[in-house]
Formats: structure tokens, sequence, C-alpha cells
């Protein structure tokens, strides 16, 4: 692996041009255009995308945003349309029609919403199978396109449109689902939870890995949404440093079974830290409201004393 | 050029999958499920004994055997699938992708009916619950004729002029389980006859990236729906220049329709599938007896030939309407739609009556079809009084 260096790798052209539709101080664009940097420019690729905001912003008949081969089919299949993509591949390739250097890499995009839920079983067949693909999560903790709707992404007591806060509600009752274990539990040889960091190393080396890494790879990106988080644009990267620092989004990769922490906070931030700049936890810091706040520092307690313990295993 | 014809006892099945193993599509996705199990299964083994160079994708579900069909497709690989009932009702939002991508896939569905009551058993209910999805359909009375439309559905669906998915179908159980006689054809001439893939646009083409599925506004989405029913409405001559060419290599033409004995007939049933077999035994009986019955068997369901039945149709005096389908618009099914519209539209002045029978595996006999012929006299000459909408063969209360 290359030297990494955030410069270098802002040199390398964009795979996703500008001018797409998605909105300013968007997660979603940030990650993809992290991911696809990982990519050997020598390298062809075919793109998947579930259906989302990325989709419909990126793709919008005549135009496309895709300097790569690209493929939207529905909102539940991206994961069995790119394993069809990634067999036809084979099949070509065994055939000879495809020429020995033509090298393509199968990346798949979709939201929680296309991931977590709708989309879980195909992403399930598809990892099982064994396609040597990625499947890229960019996990913005609710249904954005339709207009902030509850995921099984979504953090406990969040305000959403189908979880409103109000006089008999707290937000959303369940706590997120662990996506990233329930994939590393399919034995895939790699699986990755990352988010924005200040150099960008983490999602690169990651991004890198699971596409280089052959067999089916998934990767968990932590990819923040304005509008439904309510929180100012361009604090993006400060909400990305939280989740880490306060351990609501750790960052760790799976390869072969083998779980490890690629970083642990010098001093782990309160939770509040996290939740105080969003506009969907507000009603967490009213007067009489402190318990939510403790039950949701519990959860996030919880999940990263089980996560330690995992990696320490190794 | 006629070409050699081998002689062989087969199931529908057994005869769809050896025509698979033929054609050797490059990708096969599929998910089991009665009464077209068979098919993937067979398949598998050709695979496992390397007797195609096909890749078989085991997925989870149809609905992700539709969308690996669809990623498989617009890669640039051949791709066929078969499935069965409520397996084509899950797939029923890729059917609808993979006929607006214009992709050329080919389905082979052995017809069950849908539930519920959930029952194994054939009836059309799954074709006609897609037929406004923008497929082919056709739909074969046997094993030969499952057989010979399968080998033709690629050069149909491939056509520069068509570029659409097509469905081959058969009845679950009567077409895909009965062994019968079938004339095969060697490898090298369906091969040939198929032709190789090339598509003008396709994922995996380096240096010529393209993308697929776009979101549409307003301003264009019309006109793409509007060229899918234009490549509807051509792939007719299509499906008739190929009839007609598989005709020259097998002996075997096909057309739109089978014309059984309607040239002077005075009653004509018009039906789909395996039961038109049992029609045209009735009315072999029939005309000995001196009754002028006949036979519409339709093949091509989707595109339509509307004209082409009301012309067929419109020298005779009544015409029964058999759908083994129900539309719980309480005057019958599809067939009992679309074919008096056509009759009306071309002024082609007769009487009709329309059927729903054989639902869920329900047997439909000889006698049922003469009952049905009789109907018919009843109305027309004996000046009976006959309800425009019947069911075949239900039981009676006290059953």
């Amino acid at each position: 692996m290359s030297e990494h260096s955030l410069k270098n790798m802002m040199e390398k052209p964009e795979r996703l041009t500008p001018g797409h539709r998605m909105c300013a101080g968007c997660g979603a664009t940030v990650a993809v255009r992290a991911v696809l940097r990982a990519l050997k420019e020598e390298d062809h690729a075919v793109i998947g995308n579930a259906t989302g905001c990325l989709e419909v912003s990126s793709f919008m008949y005549p135009y496309s945003a895709w300097k790569d081969s690209y493929i939207h089919n529905t909102f539940e299949n991206a994961g069995a349309t790119l394993s069809g993509v990634e067999t036809a591949y084979r099949v070509l390739k065994r055939k000879g029609r495809l020429g020995e250097k033509d090298s393509y890499k199968f990346i798949t995009f979709g939201g929680d919403g296309g991931t977590y839920d709708i989309g879980f079983q195909s992403l399930s067949g598809a990892m099982e199978r064994g396609h040597d693909m990625v499947y890229v999560c960019y996990d913005n903790g609710a249904y954005m396109n339709t207009g902030i709707q509850r995921s099984s992404a979504t953090p406990m007591f969040a305000d959403t449109t189908t979880t409103p806060v109000g006089k008999d509600s707290d937000g959303k009752v369940q706590c997120r689902k662990d996506l990233a274990s329930i994939l590393a539990s399919h034995n895939i040889p790699y699986v990755a939870q990352t988010t924005f960091t200040q150099d960008f190393k983490d999602i690169h080396r990651k991004a890198e890995r699971a596409i280089y890494t052959e067999g089916p790879a998934f990767l968990n990106i932590m990819a923040p949404c304005p509008r439904g988080w309510r929180y100012d644009m361009s604090d993006l990267m400060e909400i990305c440093r939280l989740a880490v620092e306060t351990c609501y989004w750790p960052l760790f990769e799976v390869r072969n079974g083998k779980w490890s922490l690629s970083y642990e906070p010098k001093k782990k931030l309160p939770i509040e830290d996290f939740l105080r700049p969003q506009g969907r936890f507000k009603h967490m810091f009213k007067p009489g409201n402190e318990y939510l706040i403790e039950q949701f520092q519990k959860v996030v307690d919880e999940r990263w004393e089980n996560l330690q313990f995992l990696c320490s295993k190794m | 050029m006629s070409a050699k014809r081998i002689k062989e006892r087969m199931s529908g099945n057994e005869a769809v999958a050896y025509a698979i193993r033929q054609v050797e599509p490059d990708v096969m996705p599929a998910f089991p499920i009665t009464p077209s199990t068979e098919i993937p299964q067979m398949v598998s083994t050709f695979i496992a004994n390397g007797q195609m160079n096909t890749d078989f994708i085991p997925v989870e579900s149809e609905h992700s055997a539709m969308s690996a069909a669809i990623g498989s497709e617009a890669a640039g690989a051949r791709t066929m699938t078969a499935t069965s009932s409520v397996g084509l009702a899950l797939m029923w939002e890729e059917l609808l992708l993979a006929a607006s991508n214009r992709l050329p896939i080919v389905l082979t569905l052995v017809n069950r009916t849908l539930s519920g009551p959930i029952n194994i058993n054939c009836d059309h209910t799954d074709g006609m619950g897609a037929r406004d999805t923008g497929w082919i359909q056709i739909y074969s009375e046997n094993n030969q004729e499952a057989y010979d439309n399968y080998i033709q559905a690629f050069p149909i669906a491939e056509d520069p002029e068509v570029h659409l998915p097509v469905m081959i179908c058969q009845d679950g159980f009567i077409t895909s389980h009965a062994v019968e006689n079938i004339e095969l054809l060697e490898d090298a001439p369906v091969r040939e006859f198929v032709g190789t893939y090339e598509p003008e646009e396709f994922l995996l083409n380096p240096g010529n990236p393209v993308s697929v599925g776009p979101y549409s506004v307003s301003n264009y989405a019309m006109e793409a729906r509007k060229a899918q029913e234009d490549a509807m409405v051509r792939s007719k001559d299509v499906i008739l220049k190929i009839g007609e060419k598989f005709g020259t290599l097998s002996g075997r033409s096909y057309g739109l329709f089978e014309e059984y004995k309607t040239e002077d007939a005075d009653y004509i049933m018009v039906i789909m599938g395996s039961a038109a077999g049992t029609a045209k035994e009735a009315v072999d009986e029939l005309r000995e007896e001196g009754v002028k019955a006949g036979v519409l068997k339709l093949r091509v369901f989707r595109p339509f030939p509307e004209d082409e039945i009301a012309k067929a149709l419109s020298g005779c005096k009544a015409a029964a309407i058999m759908d083994r389908c129900e539309s719980y618009n309480g005057h019958g099914g599809p067939l009992a739609q679309e074919i008096p519209a056509g009759l009306f539209r071309n002024h082609v002045n007769i009487e009709t009556v329309s059927y729903v029978y054989g639902l869920a595996g329900r047997d439909f006999r000889v006698e049922d079809v003469r009952g049905i012929f009789r109907d018919l006299q009843d109305l027309t000459e004996n000046g009976k009084t006959i309800e425009q909408f019947r069911y075949v063969g239900l039981r009676s209360k006290q059953e």
C-alpha cells in the first residue's frame, strides 16, 4: 500500500464528477469519492447503487455523474444486481470476450434503508455466495430520500418523521442494528466500519482493502445527513470526529474473522458531545430528560465494551 | 436448410433444460419453485458434468434471480432464468425493470396458480398477472412447443428492433412433468440459429462506460414508455419471421396463433396452453358428428394479435373465450376482455361466451369442451339464453 497523503490522494482524477444534485454538507458523496479514490487508476469499475438520494441525484436522465459504468436497479436489490454483473464478468473473461488486461472491480453503494432494511436479504445472499465485490453502506441513520423516516440504523431517541417526538414519545424506541457485526458473521474476508477522519486515512485504507481483497467485502460508512440530523452543514467533519471520540461510531475492521480496532480514543468523550449539535436529539437535553442521555450512554458503553472484547481476543 | 432430427421422449421441463444446454446462455440465476424446480436442477447437473459453459447463480429468492439477471444481461452476458407462480409474483417489480431497461432476458415460466389458497397446480394466473410488465409472452401447448419456443426466444428478444425480454410459458405438471414424444435438433444447428449475443451498449465494455437505470423526470419518462410500446408492436413481425425461419430448420413453423379446423367453422374455441390439445380432440369428435367446430390456439399473448384474432373469428357464428385465470371483474379473465375489444374495433359482430376453466389444476375434459360447444349452438341455433360468463367444471353444492 502506498504512503498515505491526503494531498496525493486528492490529485487523483475524480470518478464521481461535480454537477450532481446532492445537498451541501451531505456525507454520501464524500463517502463515494473517498471509496472510489482507492481504485487504481488503471482499473475499470462497475458501480451499483440502491435507490436513494445518491441515485436520484447522480443519474438523472440524460445526465450521469459517474465516470465508470454504473447500474441502478431498484431499492432492495443492489447486492443481487451487482452479483449478476460480477458473474457476467467472470463468464465473459472465461469465454475470452474480455481482454486479459481488462480488469474490473465491483462496488455498490446503498443507504441504510437499502442496506439494513429492504435490501438486507439481497445483500446477505450476495455476500454468502462469495461474489468478488464490495458493498458500501453510506449510513445516515434514516430514510432520508423519502423525508427522514426511521430505519433499523436510526439511533435510539432520534426524532424522525415516523418516530416523531411528542407528548407521548421520546423519538425512536429501539437501538440501532449492528449491521457490521451481522456481516462479519457471514465469514466474508473483509468487513470494516469507518467514517471521515481528518486525514481520510482510515476510510482510504479500508476502501483499498475492501476493493483489493478477493471475495466479498462490506464497508459501513457513517455518512451524516444535514437535513435529517439537523446540524450546520459546515460541521460535517466535526460531527464525524465526535461520533468516533464518543465511541458512538467506533472504527474497526474484521479481516478473515479477526476483529481489530482501528482507533481507540485516548479519552472517551461523553455521548452528549455527539448528541448536542444535532437537532434530532434536541429533546434529550430538556430538563427532566437526563435519563434519556443516560440510557443512550449505557448502550454506547455496552457496545464499546463488547467491541473491545471481540478485538482483544485476537 | 433442414437439420437432422432426434426422436426422444421427454417431459416439458426436460425439453426446456435440453434447449438451455444447447443454447448455452452465459448466466442463469434461479431460485427453485414447483413445478419449474427441475429446470435449474437439470442445468446445474449439466454444468456439474461439464456439459455446458454457463454460470449458475444460486440466488436466495426470485426477486434476486431477476435482479441478478438484470445485472448480468446489462453487463453484456446472455442471461436466462426459470420460475413459476408466486416466484414470478415476487419478481414482478423486476420484470418491469428488465423490460424498461430493454434487456433481452429469457424467462421460462412453468405456469402455476398463485396463492391463496396455496396450490401447486396449473393455471395461468402467474403469467397473466405479469401481462402488463412489457414482456413478450409466448404460450406452449406441449413439450415440443416448449422446446421450440425456447430456442426462438433469444433471436426474438435480441433483435435490434425488439430488445425486450421474452417469457416462454408451458403448463405446470400437465406439460412440465408429463413425458411425451419429442423431436429435438442437434446442438450445432440450434447454436447457429440462436447466434452470438452482441449487445450495442453494456456495462463491461472497456473504454465505453454506460449508466443503466436512470431516474427520469416527467420530461422524458413518457417517451421511454412509448419507445417500449413501439418495440412491442415491432416484435410481432420479428416473431413471425423467426417462427418461419425455425420452420425451415425444423419443419415446424410458428405464427401468432394456430388455427385448427377453423376455416369453415361455425363455432370456435379460443384457448391457450395444454388445454388446446383437449379442445382439438373434442373438435375431431364433433366434426365426425357434423358440427362445424374449430380451435384457435393463441401462442403469442404479448404482443396481443387483436386484429388477426378478430379476422380469424369473423366467419364464425359464436366463439368461446377460454381463460385459465380470473380477473375478478365480474366478466371473465384477460382474454375475455381483450378479444371482444378486438372484435368490436374490427366491427366483427359475433356472439361470444367467456369461460373460466382449469383453475388451480382442475381437470378440463373432452366432455367439458363438448358442453361448451353445445352452449354456443344453443345460443345461436336453439334460441336459448346463455350467461355471458361461466365457470367450467365447478363442483355443485351437493358434492
